[in-house]
Parts: structure tokens; C-alpha cells; sequence
């Protein structure tokens, strides 16, 4: 009886939380076609007019092309540094492995706005004052963590002996490489890129100090659109991104599977 | 076939190999004390410049006085409402996605991870717009009869909360699940033949087993949430600041850096609080498991 209870209130916190947590996404996309410029309720209509506008926000394309340019090499460079550390980790022939990973993942719990001001001290002090070059760096940091944690953890899982079994097949090294390691690998690959993009593209609270007034990305200048004139363009912006979002979670759910993702490595 | 191939790992190997291992690690250590360790001295140093040589004056404008004392305790309280309204609410709820499977258990993933990968930013906006005076969550309440006029919500502290549990609450759902997923429900079988009433089955076998996943969730989203920038600007605005906005605004308005140095340390400092005894209260269970 009590035990049929605990379940009936499991469910209905499953289900509310779902609902919760997927309301304002809902609000964003129905916001979107509003045909006013207040999003006004209840809705009377639809129209596709603000996505038309995207494009001439001021400063969109510069600040889109930027977050793309520092998510991606972001990710590239992090996801070869982690892979190479994860893999010097997980063969544990190394004194302090295990420091080594915690140090990784380290900045994960550091508040992105005390990064943020400590990158901003230090290039200061450096002398650095190129805005990309600065971001880029900061974006490295970002993302490293995310690559370290799940590519530490996808190689804890690898068996090395494999390669050795490849090799005694008569695989080369790069053959065994490729053919063993390359596809078991694979769903680690592509959640530590999928985390790591996706935490250089949203990041606000680190990229906020170095940004100069020329130089910005997306996240920031959306924010600046919100304070300054808050119509539907930037609901639309926001749902095509989210679009794009569902799409890589798809394919991620295609390929890896969410329950993997999640962690439960089953 | 029976050979172990796994005991000549641990025999220590040429001197070489380590230093190839090492060769390895570099690089990713390289850019961690670059971009991380040094910036983080940097900061400690910046944050006890004087005019004459170091001072802890930034730290005692900072703790001396009532307002910033005040903002700090906003920043804390806030993180400690999200936390425990996150863990109320997340800990059934993890319960009930280990159970799904199939179509369901994707469903309901799906909700997690479609808001955990969507902007912070679009979620605070789409706020802004729910809770504003002719938004749906007025429109709601007057349908109710909860209300008879638009009740004022965009830049009060439910409004920040509310946000606050909406954008944080994945991170305590997930670490639950992944425990819950891997939890052996014959346990609590087993518990229930020794005798065990289903209340004292819950809290000495399930809570001890799930408490891993608890405290890591407890100790995320507290972290993510005394630390949320976004979500304070956007949604309580000038009125009400926290730590994070008083820092933003020492470095882009008042150009008093040292001061928010200082307020950066404290933020830092707590956030390693918190971290550091999660894993000193998580270490005895997973170690058991």
C-alpha cells in the first residue's frame, strides 16, 4: 500500500519535473511565431516574420561565426589534449594518475565567473590584450574538464590488452588503433565533444570580461538583445538554436543512447 | 586461454614508459596550470593589491559591512533554496525515470538533457516572459481564482527561485538516476523478508545506497546555483545582488578589481566548501560499492 503510494508520487514528480523543465523551451518556441511584437496571450495567430529578422540583428553574423569558430577549435584542441592525457591516465603507468585526473577535472567546479575574472587578471598581467586569442584560451580551459572527465571514463572502461590481441593478429599499429580503439571509443568521442561544444557555445560568465566592444559572442550579444529590445527575433534566434540542439541529441541518442550519456554505462 | 593479461600491468615498467606516460599527460597539464593555476594566482594576488605592498583591506570592506555580508547570504540563500526544492523534487522523480524503460525512460531523459543543452540564457528569458504581469503563469493563477489581479512576479525572489530550480534541477535529477539505474531492487526484496517495514526498508537500505548520488547532486547544483550569473540579472535585476553580480559589476562598472578579487576569493572559497566535504560525506559508500 505505502509502497503503491511511493510510486504514484515518484510519477507525478517524474512527470511535473518533465513538464517543468520543459515549459519556458515551449514558451520560447510559441513565442517565436507570435504575430505581434509583444507576445501577447492568448495566442491569435502565427507568423514567421521574426525568423526573417534573425539575420539583420545588429552584429549577428559576426558574433555567430566567432562562437562557432571558438566552440569548435575549442573542442578539437581539448578533445586531442584529454584523449592523450586520458590515455597516459587509464594505462596507469604513471605516478599520480590519479591526482592528475582530479587536477583535469578540476575546473569543472570552479564558478565560471571566478574563472571568468582570474583569466582576466592574468592576461592583464601577461600583456595579452588580443580578444580572440584571449576567448580561445579561455574556451580551452572551458572545455578541457568536460573532455578529461568523460574520455577518463570511457578509457577506464577500454581493454589496452585488445590492441595487443589486434596487433598479434597481424594489425599494425595504426591499424590497431584505428580498427580497435577508434570505434570502441567512439560514443566517448562524441559526448566529450558534445558537452565540450555546447559549454563554449553557451558560455557567458567567463567570455563576459574579455569581450571588448567589438568582439562578441553569441551568448553575449543575445543577452544585449534581451536588455535592449526583447521582441519575438530573439525567441526565434533562441528556437532555431534550440533546433539545432534536439538535432545533436538525436543523433547523440542515435549513436551513444541518453541512457549512456547520463552515465550509467550500462 | 585462461592467461592473465591483466597482472603485468602493475609490475612496474621501464623508466621509459613512465616518461612516455608522462609525455603524454604534459600537454593537458601544460595548459591546466597555464589557464587555470596561474590564473587562479593571479587572482589571490590581485585580490590583496594596496597601494603599499599586500593588504587584506579588499576582504574586510567586503566582510566588514552589513550590505555585502547581506549580498553574500543572498547568493547562499538562494543556492540553498534551489538545492533543497532540486532535491525534493528530483530525488522521486530520479526514482520514477530508473524504473521507465523503452520509449518512456528516452522521454523522460529527453527532458533532462533538451534543457540541460539549451541555452541558459533562452531559459531566463523565457522566464522573463512567463512571469510577467499578462504572462501565462498570471493568466493561470486569475483562471484559478488564485488571483483577481496580475500578481507582480518579474523581479521578485520567486521569481528568481523559480528560475533558478527550472535551469539547475537536471543536475541533481541525473547523479540520482545513474545511482537509482544501477540499484539492485532485490534489496529492498530482501529487506522486506528480514521483516523490514517498506518505511525502514527506504531509509536504511534505499537511502544509504542512493545517498552517493544525493550528496553529488546536492553538492552540483549548490555549487552551479551560488554561482549563477545569468539567472539573478535576468530575472531580479539592480534591486537584489549576489555575490556574482557584485563581482560583474567591481570589474565592467566600477573598475574596482581588487575589491572584486576579493568577492571572487569568497565565492571560490565557498564553492570548494561545499565540493570538498560532498566528497569527504560521498568517499565511505562509494567506497563500499
Amino acid at each position: 500500500m505505502s509502497a503503491r503510494f511511493a510510486i504514484a508520487i515518484a510519477w507525478t514528480a517524474a512527470i511535473l519535473a518533465a513538464a517543468f523543465l520543459l515549459l519556458p523551451l515551449a514558451v520560447i518556441a510559441a513565442a517565436s511565431f507570435s504575430p505581434t511584437p509583444v507576445f501577447d496571450l492568448p495566442i491569435t495567430g502565427a507568423s514567421l516574420r521574426w525568423y526573417g529578422r534573425i539575420g539583420s540583428l545588429d552584429g549577428f553574423w559576426p558574433a555567430l561565426g566567432l562562437s562557432l569558430m571558438i566552440a569548435c577549435v575549442a573542442t578539437v584542441v581539448s578533445l586531442i589534449l584529454g584523449t592523450v592525457a586520458a590515455i597516459a591516465i587509464a594505462q596507469g603507468r604513471m605516478p599520480g594518475a590519479e591526482a592528475i585526473s582530479t587536477a583535469l577535472v578540476a575546473p569543472l567546479m570552479l564558478p565560471g565567473l571566478v574563472l571568468g575574472i582570474a583569466l582576466l587578471n592574468y592576461f592583464r598581467a601577461l600583456g595579452l590584450t588580443a580578444t580572440t586569442t584571449s576567448l580561445l584560451l579561455a574556451h580551452l580551459i572551458i572545455t578541457l574538464p568536460y573532455v578529461a572527465r568523460t574520455m577518463i571514463a570511457g578509457l577506464a572502461r577500454f581493454d589496452f590488452t585488445l590492441i595487443e590481441a589486434a596487433r598479434t593478429l597481424g594489425c599494425s599499429w595504426h591499424q590497431a588503433i584505428l580498427k580497435v580503439m577508434v570505434p570502441a571509443l567512439a560514443p566517448s568521442y562524441l559526448t566529450a565533444a558534445l558537452f565540450s561544444f555546447l559549454a563554449s557555445f553557451d558560455n557567458y560568465p567567463v567570455s563576459i570580461f574579455l569581450t571588448d566592444a567589438r568582439t562578441k559572442t553569441l551568448p553575449i550579444k543575445m543577452l544585449q538583445y534581451i536588455d535592449e529590445a526583447p521582441d519575438p527575433t530573439i525567441a526565434a534566434l533562441s528556437t532555431l538554436i534550440l533546433l539545432a540542439t534536439i538535432l545533436l541529441l538525436f543523433v547523440s541518442d542515435r549513436v551513444v543512447g541518453l541512457h549512456r550519456m547520463a552515465g550509467t554505462g550500462e | 586461454m585462461t592467461t592473465p593479461t591483466a597482472a603485468p600491468r602493475r609490475v612496474p615498467k621501464l623508466g621509459r614508459e613512465r616518461l612516455a606516460a608522462v609525455g603524454f599527460a604534459l600537454p593537458a597539464l601544460v595548459v591546466l596550470m597555464a589557464l587555470f593555476v596561474a590564473p587562479l594566482a593571479v587572482l589571490f594576488a590581485a585580490s590583496m593589491r594596496g597601494p603599499d605592498g599586500p593588504t587584506l583591506d579588499h576582504y574586510g570592506r567586503l566582510l566588514g559591512s552589513a550590505t555585502y555580508l547581506g549580498v553574500i547570504w543572498n547568493s547562499v540563500k538562494l543556492a540553498l533554496e534551489t538545492t533543497t526544492i532540486a532535491l525534493i523534487v528530483g530525488y522521486p522523480a530520479a526514482f520514477a525515470i530508473g524504473r521507465a524503460r523503452g520509449a518512456l525512460r528516452s522521454l523522460l531523459l529527453a527532458s533532462l538533457f533538451l534543457p540541460l543543452a539549451a541555452s541558459v540564457i533562452v531559459k531566463a528569458f523565457a522566464w522573463t516572459i512567463l512571469l510577467r504581469s499578462d504572462g501565462l503563469v498570471n493568466l493561470a493563477m486569475m483562471a484559478l481564482g488564485l488571483t483577481q489581479a496580475p500578481v507582480r512576479l518579474i523581479f521578485t525572489e520567486t521569481a528568481l527561485i523559480a528560475g533558478s530550480v527550472n535551469i539547475f534541477l537536471p543536475y541533481m535529477i541525473l547523479p540520482i538516476y545513474t545511482v537509482v539505474a544501477q540499484f539492485d531492487r532485490r534489496l529492498v526484496e530482501a529487506a522486506a523478508t528480514l521483516g523490514a517495514s517498506p518505511v525502514e526498508a527506504f531509509l536504511r537500505v534505499v537511502v544509504p545506497l542512493t545517498l552517493p548520488g544525493v550528496i553529488a547532486g546536492v553538492a552540483l547544483v549548490f555549487s552551479l546555483s551560488v554561482s549563477a550569473y545569468v539567472v539573478p540579472t535576468l530575472l531580479i535585476g539592480e534591486r537584489y545582488q549576489t555575490l556574482t553580480t557584485l563581482i560583474a559589476k567591481a570589474y565592467l562598472l566600477a573598475q574596482q578589481p581588487e575589491f572584486g578579487a576579493a568577492a571572487g576569493v569568497v565565492l571560490l572559497l565557498i564553492a570548494v566548501v561545499v565540493v570538498t566535504l560532498s566528497a569527504r560525506f560521498g568517499r565511505p559508500v562509494r567506497g563500499r560499492s
